[in-house]
């Protein structure tokens, strides 16, 4: 009976983490390249749940057709905003950006909220309510394994592309020194607008599997998931991609784990106290590049 | 050297301007008080300008309108807006609405209210959620402007109310102050005295939302009253805003300590992710609800069947087949397109009570707000004054500003209410 | 050459100085006439906590040069135990000036004791890392207040940690009630006393920053390595700011609580921290006089002039914020904004923060 309920909450924390691995790759995907922590990550994801929303159940059109929609709207969005709010901030220090980053996100809620009023929404099941059963009282629901797989294949995807293909490795490029990666003849702004465009597409997918996890849809549906897998992605090492998968998946099982077995109360403030000694250990995070000063 | 006795000067020289500043202040402190009097009666001076334009009486509230909590707010303010529509159509007294933006925070309500005061509010809807109405309530009272709150469920809105522990009142008892809605313990002890009769369940679970009024106020009432009458509770959990996502925790807790029933005390989005979460891992108690629940079949999305079975007690049913109801349904979703909601109904229940409270009075549309609290207050709490409304019949008030209304056990059957007996 | 550069910036805070006081002189004679609408006096006392908090994150941010986003945790630390204080000394026959000094005091002390805690173990890391922590720092603050229960009876103060149940005996009061905050709370915090407090705030300030202290904290923001290697002692000196700038925030927590009929601890979260970091970069990093016109102009201007778009309102402040980062920040938007707008153009370079 306990090893059930102990096997039941990792289970759980799993599920809770896949959904922060997921968003925190986004996080880490921009900071990575971009070098900018983008607030508004959260509520781009909240804009790719209502476009999935909106085509499912008001088009009436299949899940899959629904992420794509999602993905489209959120990836033409993210070039949008970073077009106009970010890249005239591209040589300014990077508090002036993070600030704009908030105006963003201020911005989308409360445009959202106009639109589609705050009413909650209940997000359909698209990938069923069951699960595969593990004998007795063990269930691993689909949406849990569909959200881990969409993670793997993410992470593996985007090392690939960051590390095999001419882009991703000019992103790198960008990412370990702007000045130099021009000089080498790489477009940086290109670069950079093309990373906010994946990182939007990620934040669409997110947004979906965020919403068939946790099916509550409301404005700032994207807000606290998107602290935590900010939380997530800096506890794995802001900037690796195995890192924010590895920092999602241990913040969810913490998190679960500790409302389980030591107080529902309490259990944010312990998530964010295991943080701390993380980082008080390592302090650029699991997987974390040291970084070298120099003088 | 200079610039450090120079910093020095500086120092003495404002140390004295503070000092010249204190006793300014502690002067200005009285003429503050005094200038507050002053600017209600300014207001009051202005309200008399533009109402005697109008010739309506201007009736403020507060709610969030954005933000997280945007839906109470608005479905306040939208069933305050029909009801001021139907009584101005009536011809005789006029009223004019208007509702300030809250979002669900007390210093943001605190000036919502100060701008409807400038405005020149006479009658005071209060705020629609618990914790901005602390607030405003307090403001209210110090104004003395009459306050009827739709929704604000707790007692620390009315004040006055004795804590069992320490036998001491920690807020005085507001004398200006009175709800629509049922006080939080109410309906607390009502629900465990409701499971207690009708042997609804022999292990109780409770979740409930620890940073929550509403919430907390319920649970600790119910708490009590089941340890009066010997019910078992097998799992308390709890949850918070930022961590009303997942629910796994609690749900394997209500269901591992094997309760039948699980109480919910809480509003029907977060009870709404309860029962999604707890039929994945096929969990099916008795859920028990409260009137924070009512909402739940309406819900954009939700698969209604999920809520099949559960109780609740609520003031107020839109599918009712009553005359009054269902014209306020059919108005409702006309103008706003959905189906109300209990603050809906609460917050025109108001406006009727206030203009049921009035329509036999003498009333000049420029009367002054303190005169107008006075009035209302001596009809709100004779025993003569009764209100029959969409939330409850009969409904009176005494000088614990409590309302007095039955409310009705309702269980979710094919999707819609059925009243219990 | 020094001396002239000295005289330049004691002029900039003689006018800091000035402008301050001579707001408030403006605002004194505005309430004596009575031509204030209560609206924006209710929102005065608040707008100099807000000040406050601004200017105090101004002195980690701007003069540190470390990012904080769990700044608001500090106000907390101060809002409960200065209103712990002032509540415990209710019937004690205090005027309601000693009060209110008295939880200014301790809510400062306090948060700056919170602030050397955080700060001991924070102040090793750098950059986002840093920042993070704060933030997590920030929101354990938030839930560890969400459970205290502190109480008063004849016996004295009662502490509690999640269970409300304090062992209060007969006449005794709760003060803290977990989740539910405060209530009830004796508005005693007054304008002058606000304006004092920001006074105070920037004499510590400025004086610091012109002191060897302050330069050795200022060297360590621009190069750390270098300051590190002439000598200066790096934890000793960020955690001196950061302990001050801590225990302004404190002051301002209380400053705050006692202005307000209620507070709870999620007023004091994540947001909030957000809100006065907002209040500082618009201003201008190391530039006060910059954070507190910033603080009055954000905190006010939503409140009343935006009151009448409605439910515009907070998309329109959304707009004017990004606007306004933009128009400060990016010379591509200015040299833009300066070929439609000809004569305001030099405006602006004068309202930018000399960051």
């Amino acid at each position: 009976m306990v090893f059930l309920s102990f096997v039941n909450n990792l289970i759980n924390g799993i599920s809770l983490g896949s959904v922060y691995a997921i968003i925190a790759l986004g996080y880490t995907m921009v900071y990575g390249i971009a070098k900018m922590l983008n607030f508004a990550h959260g509520d781009i994801i909240m804009v790719g749940a209502y476009m999935c929303f909106f085509a499912c159940t008001g088009f009436g059109l299949p899940p899959v057709l629904g992420i794509l929609t999602a993905i489209l709207v959120c990836t033409v969005l993210g070039i949008l905003i970073e077009q106009l709010a970010y890249k005239p901030l591209r040589q300014v220090t990077s508090l002036a950006v993070l600030i704009t980053a908030i105006g963003v996100s201020y911005f989308l809620q409360n445009a959202a909220q106009l639109m589609w009023t705050s009413n909650p929404r209940i997000f359909p099941a698209l990938f069923g309510n069951g699960g595969i059963q593990l004998g007795g009282e063990l269930t691993i629901p689909y949406k849990t394994l569909v959200t881990i797989c969409a993670c793997v294949v993410i992470m593996v995807g985007l090392i690939l592309f960051t590390g095999k293909t001419r882009t991703g490795k000019a992103m790198r490029a960008c990412s370990e020194d702007k000045d130099a990666a021009q000089l080498m003849g790489i477009n940086v702004n290109a670069t950079i607008s093309l990373t906010f465009a994946i990182g939007s597409a990620l934040a669409a997918v997110a947004g979906v599997l965020l919403c068939s996890a946790y099916p509550k849809l409301i404005p700032t549906t994207g807000s606290m998931p998107g602290i935590k897998a900010f939380t997530a992605a800096v506890f794995g090492g802001i900037g690796s991609i195995p890192g924010a998968f590895l920092g999602g998946i241990l913040l969810g099982i913490i998190e679960i784990f500790s409302s389980a077995y030591l107080s529902t109360e309490l259990a944010n403030a312990i998530v964010f106290l295991v943080l701390i000694v993380i980082l008080l250990v390592k302090p650029t995070g699991l997987l974390g590049k040291k970084i070298r000063e120099k003088v | 050297m200079s610039k450090k006795i120079l910093a020095l000067a500086l120092c003495l020289l404002l140390a004295a301007t503070c000092f010249a500043g204190c006793g300014d202040g502690s002067s200005s402190q009285d003429g503050g008080s005094s200038s507050q009097g002053g600017a209600a009666s300014e207001a009051s001076q202005a309200q008399g300008d533009a109402s005697a334009a109008e010739g309506a009486i201007k009736i403020g509230g507060t709610g969030p309108l954005t933000g997280g909590a945007a839906i109470y707010g608005n479905a306040a303010k939208n069933g305050a807006q029909i009801a001021v529509d139907e009584i101005n159509a009536l011809g005789g007294l006029q009223f004019e609405l208007r509702y300030e933006d809250d979002v669900h925070d007390p210093e943001k309500a605190v000036t919502a209210y100060n701008t409807l005061k400038d405005w020149g509010m006479q009658v005071f809807l209060g705020s629609v959620t618990s914790k901005p109405a602390v607030a405003t309530s307090t403001e209210a009272n110090s104004d003395h402007i009459f306050f009827l709150t739709p929704s604000a469920s707790s007692t620390d809105v009315l004040g006055g109310v004795e804590n069992p522990l320490t036998e001491t009142v920690e807020i005085e008892r507001k004398d200006n102050i009175f709800q629509m809605c049922f006080v939080d313990p109410n309906q607390g002890s009502a629900s465990a005295q409701y499971i207690y009769d009708q042997k609804l369940g022999e292990k109780v679970a409770v979740i409930y939302k620890n940073d929550d009024v509403y919430s907390t106020g319920i649970y600790n009432s119910f708490a009590a009253k089941a340890q009066e009458l010997e019910i078992e509770i097998v799992s308390t959990t709890t949850f918070t805003d930022d961590t009303s996502t997942d629910f796994s925790v609690q749900i394997a807790d209500a269901k591992d300590n094997g309760a039948d029933l699980v109480f919910l005390p809480m509003y029907y989005e977060a009870a709404s992710m309860i029962l999604i979460q707890a039929d994945s891992v096929g969990y099916k108690p008795q859920w028990f609800g409260v009137d924070g629940m009512d909402g739940i079949l309406t819900l954009d999305g939700f698969d209604t069947a999920l809520a099949e079975g559960v109780m609740l007690l609520t003031p107020f049913n839109a599918d009712s087949d009553d005359e009054a109801t269902s014209k306020f349904v059919s108005t409702y979703k006309e103008q706003f397109g959905d189906v109300p909601n209990q603050f809906a109904a609460d917050s025109y229940d108001c406006v009727w009570s206030i203009y049921n409270a009035l329509k036999d009075e003498e009333v000049a549309s420029d009367i002054s707000a303190s005169d107008l609290c006075d009035k209302l207050i001596a009809k709100f709490t004779s025993s003569d004054f009764s209100y029959d409304g969409l939330t409850g019949e009969n409904m009176t008030w005494d000088e614990t500003g409590a309302v007095s209304k039955s409310p009705k056990g309702m269980v979710i059957k094919e999707g819609a209410y059925v009243g219990m007996d | 050459m020094k001396r002239l550069i000295i005289r330049k910036k004691s002029r900039k805070n003689f006018l800091t100085y000035g402008i301050v006081v001579a707001a408030y002189v403006a605002l004194m004679a505005v309430m004596a006439a009575g031509a204030m609408p209560s609206a924006i006096q209710g929102l005065l006392v608040p707008m100099c906590a807000y000040i406050i908090a601004a200017v105090s994150l101004n002195l980690t941010v701007g003069v540190l040069g470390e990012l904080s986003l769990g700044h608001a945790g500090f106000m907390s630390v101060g809002a409960f135990t200065g209103c712990t204080a002032a509540m415990a000394l209710a019937n004690s026959g205090m005027p309601s000036w000693g009060r209110m000094a008295a939880a200014v005091v301790v809510g400062s002390l306090l948060a700056a004791a919170a602030g050397a805690l955080v700060g001991v173990p924070v102040l090793r890391l750098q950059g986002d890392y840093l920042a993070i922590v704060t933030l997590a720092f920030g929101e354990i603050i938030k839930t560890v207040v969400t459970n205290l229960y502190i109480g008063i009876d004849p016996q004295g103060l009662h502490f509690g940690f999640l269970k409300p149940d304090i062992g209060l005996g007969k006449g005794g009061k709760m003060i803290v009630n977990g989740p539910n905050g405060i209530s009830g709370i004796e508005k005693i915090s007054t304008l002058t006393a606000g304006f004092l407090i920001i006074l105070l705030c920037l004499v510590v300030i400025f004086n610091l920053v012109d002191s060897r202290s302050g330069r050795a904290i200022m060297a360590l923001r621009d190069n750390r390595i270098a300051a590190e290697s002439v000598g200066i002692n790096a934890t000793k000196y960020k955690l001196m700011a950061f302990v001050l700038s801590a225990a302004m925030a404190g002051a301002a927590g209380a400053l705050y609580a006692l202005s307000q009929n209620t507070v709870t601890a999620s007023k004091f979260d994540f947001n909030t921290s957000i809100l006065i970091l907002v209040f500082v970069v618009l201003g201008g990093l190391g530039n006060m006089l910059g954070s507190i016109v910033a603080a009055t102009v954000l905190y006010i201007l939503p409140e009343t002039w935006l009151r009448q778009f409605s439910d515009y309102r907070m998309l329109i402040y959304a707009v004017v914020l990004i606007g306004m980062m933009l128009v400060t920040n990016s010379q591509k938007v200015r040299t833009l904004l300066g070929k439609l707008l000809p004569q305001k153009k030099t405006k602006e370079k004068e309202g930018q923060g000399d960051a």
